[in-house]
C-alpha cells in the first residue's frame, strides 16, 4: 500500500478543487457536481483509513456517504427543474428572490 | 506490489485532473463527463484498497445512477444561451482563502505527524476479507439503525424530488 | 516471472472473446433476419455464400468502406467517443461472465455486481451520442432511453437479487454451482423473477417491444439518427454485444449456466449425446441442400459447413465415449458445459427475436407505467416471498416442494392485485377529460425517470 499521507493528499486536493467549484461557478448544476466530487474526497480519507487500520467500518461510512449524495443529487435536481421551469435559469445569482 | 502503487498514481492523477476539468468546462454536459472519470478512478482507488464492494457500488450508484441523472437534468434544462454567459463569478478570492487554509492546515498536519505519516504499516489485507461479507455484517448487525435512517432518508429524498419537478401538485 | 502466468490465460481469453465477438454480433444480425423471414413465410438472405452465410461479412464491408460523417454543429469530440462508451461498456461485462466451468476471464468475488455495474455505464454512449448529435429525434431517442434505462435496470436488479437470495454468493461461478447443490434451476424456484428478469432485460437492451428510443417510425433511427459508417456499425456491435450479456446473465443466474438439463440424475446421461445429434443434423442438412447451390464455389462453401459440424459432432462426442479417467475424458465437463451454456443464451436470445416480431410496440408512458407500477412492485414481492420461501425451507425445515411454492403462490397473488388494480386505474384514467390527459402525461415522464 502507498504511504496513507499519499492518500490524505489526493483528498484535499480533490476536496479544494470541489470547494473552488462550489465558491466560483455560476451555474447550479455545477456546483452539484462539485459537492459531489467534496464528498467523494471524503470517501477516499475512509476507506484508506479502513485499509489502514484493517477494518471495513469506514467502508461502511462511505456507504453512507453515497446513499446521501444519491438523495442529496435527487433533492437538487429537483429543485432546478422546478426553479428552471419557472424563471428559465441555472445561474446562482440569478437566484435572488424567495417567492415569485 | 509494485502494479498496485503504480496504478494508485494513475488513478490519482486521473482523479485530480478530470476533477479540476469538472469545475472549469464551460460546458456542463462536459463537466458531467469529466465528473464521470474522476469517479471511475476514485473506484479505481477502492479496488486497490481491497475495497471491492465499495468499488462496485461506487461504479452502480455514483456513475451508473446519480451521474446519469446528472447528464438527464442537464439536457432537459440545456440552454444555447447559458453557454454565452459569463460561467464564474467574483468570489476568487474567497476560492484562493479557502484553499490557502486548506494547504495550511495539511502543513500542519504533516509537521505535527511527519513521523508517522509515511511510517504507518498498514493492516494485512486478509483483515479485510471476503470484503463483501463483512460490509454485510457491519451494515445490517452493528450499524443496523443508521442504515435504516438511510432508508428513510432515501425516501423522503424520493418524495421531494417527484413533488419538486411536478408542475401541479 | 512467476508473477506473470497467472494472467497469460485471463489475457488469452479476452483476446479470443473480443476478436470473435464482432462475428458473432454480425452472425447474431443474420440470423435475426432469418428468423423474421421465417415467420413472414420469407426465405431472408440468399444471395452472399449459400444461404446468405456471408451476409454479415459484406454487410461489415460494406460498414467499414462507408463516410464517417460528422455533423457541422456536433460536439465533436463527444460525437467521437460516444459509441467508443458503448462497446467498451458492453465489452468489459464479458469478463465475468463462466462459459462452461474452464472457460472464464476472471471470477470475481462480486461477479454478478461487477457484470451490472459495467453494463449500466453503457447507457452513457447512448445519451452522450444522442446530445452530440445535436439534433432533436437523436436528443429525445437519448432521453428515452435514459429514462427507460434507469426504470427498468430496478426491476431487473431486484430480480437478480431474488436469484442472488437463493445462491448466498456474488460469483457467477458460485451461483451455477449453487444450483447444482440445491439440484434444481433457479427458474423453477424463482420463476416470476425469471419473468421480470426476461420483460426488463427486453427493455434495457432497446429492444422491440420495447425500442422506443431507436423507433423507426416515431424518430428516424433515435439517437443513431446522425450516425453512419463505422460509429453506427459500433452502436450496433454494443447493442448485440448487450443482448450476449443479458443472455448469459439470465443463463447464468436462471438457467443453470454450463450444467446440462437434469446434471445430478443418472437416468438422463442420454442428453450427453444431444450436442452430437444436433450437429449430425445441421451436417446432414447442409449436405442435403449442397447439390442444389447454383454455383461451384457455393457447394463447396456448403459442403465445407457441413464438414465443419461433423468436426464438431466428433469434439463433443469423443470425451464422452472415451475410457473413464484419461484426459479425453477429463475434458467432458469444459467442452459440453461450453456448449450447454452456448446453447441456452442461443435460446434465450432467439426468444428475443420471437417477442420482436410478435408484439407491437408500446406507447411511452405505457412502457413506463408497465415499469413502475408493474414490475418495480412486483419484483419487491418477489424479493420478500422468496425470503419467507428461504427462511421456511431453512429454519423451519419445510421441504423444497412446499416452500417455494408458497412463496410463488405469494409472488402470483400480489400480480394479480396488481394487474386488476392497474386496470381499474387505467379505465378511470381514459374516463377523465382527454386534453388535460394529453398533458399531464407530457410532463409526467421526465418526473417518472427522476
Amino acid at each position: 500500500m502507498v504511504p496513507i499521507g499519499h492518500y490524505v493528499f489526493l483528498s484535499v486536493a480533490l476536496l479544494a478543487i470541489g470547494i473552488v467549484g462550489v465558491v466560483t461557478r455560476r451555474n447550479v448544476i455545477i456546483i452539484l457536481m462539485s459537492i459531489e466530487l467534496i464528498l467523494n474526497a471524503v470517501n477516499i480519507n475512509l476507506v484508506a483509513f479502513s485499509r489502514l487500520v484493517g477494518s471495513v467500518e469506514g467502508q461502511i461510512f462511505a456507504i453512507f456517504i453515497i446513499t446521501d449524495a444519491a438523495a442529496e443529487a435527487a433533492v437538487g435536481l429537483g429543485i432546478i427543474i422546478a426553479f428552471f421551469r419557472n424563471r428559465e435559469t441555472v445561474l446562482a445569482d440569478e437566484m435572488d428572490i424567495l417567492k415569485w | 506490489m509494485l502494479f498496485n502503487e503504480v496504478m494508485f498514481y494513475v488513478f490519482g492523477v486521473m482523479a485530480v485532473v478530470s476533477a479540476i476539468l469538472v469545475v472549469t468546462r464551460r460546458n456542463a454536459v462536459q463537466s458531467a463527463i469529466f465528473l464521470v472519470t474522476a469517479l471511475l478512478a476514485t473506484a479505481g482507488i477502492f479496488l486497490n484498497l481491497n475495497a471491492e464492494f465499495l468499488f462496485i457500488v461506487q461504479v452502480i450508484l455514483y456513475a451508473g445512477g446519480i451521474m446519469v441523472l446528472f447528464v438527464f437534468v442537464i439536457m432537459l434544462v440545456n440552454l444555447d444561451v447559458a453557454l454565452h454567459q459569463v460561467q464564474f463569478n467574483r468570489q476568487w478570492f474567497v476560492a484562493l482563502i479557502i484553499s490557502a487554509v486548506l494547504a495550511a492546515q495539511v502543513v500542519a498536519a504533516i509537521a505535527v505527524s511527519r513521523h508517522t505519516l509515511y511510517t504507518l504499516a498498514p493492516a494485512a489485507p486478509e483483515t479485510l476479507e471476503p470484503n463483501t461479507e463483512r460490509v454485510a455484517f457491519y451494515l445490517f448487525h452493528t450499524y443496523m439503525l443508521p442504515f435504516e435512517l438511510a432508508s428513510i432518508l432515501l425516501l423522503v429524498a424520493m418524495v421531494g424530488a417527484v413533488v419538486m419537478a411536478k408542475k401541479r401538485v | 516471472m512467476n508473477a506473470i502466468i497467472p494472467y497469460i490465460w485471463p489475457v488469452v481469453f479476452a483476446l479470443v472473446i473480443v476478436a470473435v465477438l464482432p462475428l458473432i454480433a454480425g452472425y447474431i444480425v443474420l440470423v435475426e433476419r432469418k428468423v423474421m423471414a421465417d415467420m413472414q413465410v420469407r426465405l431472408g438472405p440468399m444471395r452472399v455464400g449459400p444461404h446468405g452465410l456471408l451476409q454479415p461479412i459484406a454487410d461489415a464491408v460494406k460498414l467499414l468502406l462507408k463516410e464517417d460523417i460528422i455533423p457541422e454543429s456536433a460536439d465533436r469530440l463527444v460525437f467521437w467517443g460516444a459509441p467508443l462508451i458503448s462497446v467498451t461498456a458492453a465489452m468489459l461485462a464479458l469478463a465475468a461472465l463462466p462459459i462452461g466451468p474452464f472457460f472464464q476471464i476472471a471470477d470475481l468475488n462480486i461477479g454478478l455486481l461487477y457484470i451490472l455495474g459495467v453494463s449500466s455505464l453503457g447507457i452513457f454512449g447512448i445519451v452522450l451520442g444522442g446530445w452530440a448529435s445535436n439534433s432533436h429525434y437523436s436528443l429525445l431517442g437519448a432521453l428515452r432511453s435514459a429514462a427507460q434505462l434507469v426504470s427498468y435496470e430496478t426491476s431487473a436488479g431486484m430480480a437478480i437479487v431474488g436469484a442472488l437470495l437463493l445462491a448466498g454468493t456474488l460469483s457467477t461461478r458460485g451461483i451455477v454451482q449453487a444450483q447444482s447443490d440445491i439440484g434444481v434451476w433457479f427458474i423453477f424456484a424463482a420463476p416470476i423473477g425469471f419473468f421480470i428478469y426476461l420483460v426488463a432485460s427486453i427493455a434495457e437492451t432497446n429492444r422491440a417491444p420495447f425500442d422506443m428510443p431507436e423507433a423507426e417510425s416515431e424518430l428516424v433511427a433515435g439517437y443513431m439518427t446522425e450516425y453512419s459508417g463505422f460509429r453506427w456499425a459500433l452502436y450496433f456491435l454494443a447493442e448485440y454485444t448487450n443482448m450476449v450479456v443479458v443472455a448469459s446473465i439470465a443463463a447464468t443466474l436462471f438457467l443453470g449456466g454450463w450444467m446440462r438439463p437434469f446434471a445430478n440424475t443418472r437416468l438422463f446421461n442420454f442428453l450427453d449425446y444431444f450436442p452430437l445429434l444436433l450437429m449430425l443434423w445441421i451436417a446432414g442438412y447442409c449436405f442435403r441442400r449442397t447439390p442444389k447451390q447454383p454455383v461451384p464455389v457455393q457447394k463447396m462453401f456448403m459442403a465445407a459447413v457441413g464438414l465443419l459440424c461433423l468436426v464438431l459432432a466428433a469434439v463433443f462426442t469423443i470425451p464422452v465415449i472415451a475410457p473413464a479417467g484419461s484426459l479425453l475424458a477429463a475434458a467432458k465437463p469444459g467442452i459440453h458445459g461450453a456448449f450447454w451454456f452456448l446453447f441456452k443464451v442461443a435460446a434465450y436470445i432467439y426468444v428475443f427475436m420471437w417477442l420482436r416480431f410478435t408484439f407491437p410496440r408500446y406507447r411511452f408512458d405505457q412502457l413506463m407505467r408497465l415499469g413502475w407500477q408493474f414490475l418495480v412492485p412486483l419484483s419487491i414481492v418477489n424479493v420478500m416471498s422468496i425470503g419467507i420461501s428461504l427462511t421456511l425451507h431453512r429454519q423451519l425445515n419445510w421441504p423444497n416442494l412446499v416452500a417455494f411454492p408458497v412463496g410463488i403462490a405469494i409472488t402470483l397473488a400480489a400480480g394479480a392485485y396488481l394487474l386488476a388494480t392497474g386496470e381499474k386505474h387505467e379505465q378511470t384514467r381514459v374516463g377523465e377529460d382527454e386534453n388535460a390527459e394529453v398533458d399531464s402525461r407530457e410532463e409526467e415522464t421526465p418526473v417518472n425517470a427522476v
